[in-house]
């Protein structure tokens, strides 16, 4: 029996959290891939190494829609997964209920068929466990894993069901921004509350943009207004592993940590030699961001690294 | 409209855990407790929901063993009206959380549930939905924003893409985000008040469900330490590093 995984789709395209979950997949079995999108996105999907089959629904946001579509398919595969997105989170969960299964979500490493290690207390724990029921639904965190290889040509399947939610959909808020995707970015700028305002998150962005990065916010920073929510890091934000993480002014509390674990390595820059992001950090640069920021940012476009 | 609170008893989010040296889990003896911070933010938007004259009952309810009472006193002394303890020492996994919860929706038949999105001790970010599906009730998770309508809920999540406005008819259950309102601190008299209200102690066998965990956790370790790096001297030698690690970097 195969693996039934979720697509990740945004706005309509698949994100490139879908490429790193079917990498993840493809150890436990062959993978059918359910795209409850446009055809395009299907067309996308099968194009990914280890995808056997790929399985295209009627458009579906919700939660209780996606989770009635999956519990239709679920009678035929062992293994039922997503990512670790918002998306995943919404609906595995309740699809477990439904299948009467415990899930095991946010997995970062994959031991065996039935074996997984999951990080526990904002990471500071990793907790490796068996999961003995005879079907499993599961997460992945994406940052964990590499993604798929391209050049497959899986068939695609159109699956004829209707799929009614509860709820109503009335407005997608989205953030509108040129910048990649905060979730697999290679490099990741991360800006906090010392930041100060919106307007000086521009020398944020502004260093991204010299580098080609995502743009990461704390929590602070978000809770201030100075940064959209999407942006933000942690426990309760985003999961990432970039190779290369600029923390500026940023502290280090523990639940922004939660969500840099997986970095490659951490360049910080904070006025104080003493904060606990200084301490894990692979390079420190001790000092005031709105000097340091303009300088680095017109030394990094001076030498063309972008792109 | 009534509602339904679940609320759990958590090491303080300030707390630096330990792993106990023998890999069997996280040092929880003589660590200090508290409500989960995403339960305090669904309790505060029950209080805030009565308060607009809009809820006439907030009933709360936790399972955990015995000491979870302090949480339930937490949320009576911010407004909740009365708690229910469902009592077991066993460590239970969240699909057995979400079994026990929608017996006691079951018998209560509150309008609205409201839970933390996740807790920040295993950080499963589970029950709601699961909770939402046994008791097969629209679900709206990562709550930023509520407003209600009559019978409708109009609520704001916080998505990867930003964030999403979904209506939602009731009976519904709703999980809290950090940033859906501030919880309150209670003042004094609010706690001593909330020693009168009624709690009622339930043992979790009483409820007729299996809670046999499925799982088996075979060990419990820290993460790999970040060894100590080095400190340069100015923006132009970090610029040098920087590009160095560009370089270096794998295409993906
Ligand atoms: C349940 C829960 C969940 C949470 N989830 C998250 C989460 O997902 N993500 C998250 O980030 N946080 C989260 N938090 C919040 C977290 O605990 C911290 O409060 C937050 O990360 C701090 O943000 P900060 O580093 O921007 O601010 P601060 O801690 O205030 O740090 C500011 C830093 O800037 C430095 N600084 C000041 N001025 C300058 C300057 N001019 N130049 C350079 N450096 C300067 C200071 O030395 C300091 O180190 C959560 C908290 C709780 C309770």
């Amino acid at each position: 029996m195969g693996v039934l995984v979720l697509a990740e789709l945004d706005n309509g395209t698949l994100s490139p959290a879908t490429a790193r979950v079917v990498a993840a997949a493809a150890k436990l079995g062959a993978i059918d891939l359910l795209v409850a999108g446009p055809r395009a996105a299907a067309e996308a999907g099968a194009t990914l190494a280890g995808v056997a089959k790929v399985i295209l629904a009627t458009e579906t946001v919700l939660a209780d829609g996606l989770a009635n579509l999956l519990a239709g398919l679920a009678p035929g595969y062992e293994h039922i997964a997503a990512a670790a997105s918002t998306t995943g989170k919404d609906v595995m969960p309740r699809l477990a209920a439904q299948l009467d299964i415990q899930p095991v979500t946010d997995i970062v490493a994959i031991l065996g068929a039935n074996r997984f290690t999951r990080p526990i207390y904002a990471g500071n724990a990793l907790q490796t466990l068996t999961d003995a029921q005879a079907r499993h639904v599961l997460t992945f965190r994406a940052s964990a894993f590499r993604p798929a290889a391209g050049g497959n040509a899986a068939p695609i399947e159109t699956l004829d069901a209707t799929v009614a939610s509860a709820a109503r959909f009335i407005a997608a808020h989205r953030t509108e921004s040129d910048i990649p995707d905060l979730a697999t970015a290679q490099i990741v700028v991360g800006g906090g509350v010392s930041v100060g305002s919106a307007e000086g998150f521009k020398l944020i962005e502004a260093l991204g943009r010299s580098l080609g990065a995502a743009i990461g916010a704390t929590r602070a920073a978000v809770d201030a207004g100075y940064a959209p929510n999407d942006w933000q890091v942690g426990q309760t934000g985003k999961i990432i592993a970039p190779d290369l993480y600029i923390a500026v002014g940023i502290s280090g509390a523990l639940q922004h940590i939660a969500g840099i674990q997986g970095a490659k390595k951490i360049i910080a820059i904070n006025t104080d030699a003493e904060a606990p992001i200084v301490k894990i950090a692979d390079v420190a640069l001790i000092g005031d961001l709105f000097d340091i920021l303009p300088q680095l940012t017109a030394e990094l476009e001076k030498r063309g690294l972008k792109g | 409209m009534k509602i339904l609170v679940a609320v759990k008893r958590v090491v303080d989010h300030n707390v630096r855990i330990r792993v106990r040296p023998d890999g069997s889990g996280v040092e929880t003896n003589g660590v200090r407790m508290s409500m989960n911070p995403f339960c305090k933010h669904a309790v505060e938007a029950a209080v805030q929901l009565a308060e607009a004259g809009q809820a006439s009952e907030i009933v709360v309810v936790s399972i955990g063993p015995k000491a979870s009472n302090d949480v339930i006193l937490t949320a009576l002394a911010m407004g909740a009206h009365r708690g229910i303890l469902v009592e077991t020492d066993a460590a239970l996994e969240t699909l057995a959380i979400a079994k026990l919860l929608a017996k006691v929706v079951d018998e209560e038949q509150p309008d609205l549930v409201l839970l933390g999105k996740q807790a920040v001790d295993d950080d499963s970010n589970h029950v709601g939905q699961m909770l939402a599906a046994l008791t097969n009730r629209p679900q709206a998770t990562f709550a930023s924003e509520i407003k209600l309508d009559g019978h409708t809920l109009e609520v704001t999540r916080e998505v990867d893409y930003g964030r999403e406005t979904i209506d939602l008819a009731l009976p519904a259950i709703v999980t809290a985000d950090l940033r859906l309102n501030t919880p309150r601190n209670a003042a004094l008299p609010m706690v001593m008040k909330a020693r009168s209200k009624p709690l009622a102690v339930r043992p979790a066998a009483e409820f007729g469900v299996d809670l046999t965990p499925r799982l088996v956790v075979e060990s419990v370790a820290p993460p790999a330490e970040r060894a100590a790096g080095t400190t340069v001297a100015s923006a132009i030698d970090l610029a040098d590093i920087i590009v160095a690690d560009v370089n270096e970097m794998e295409a993906i």
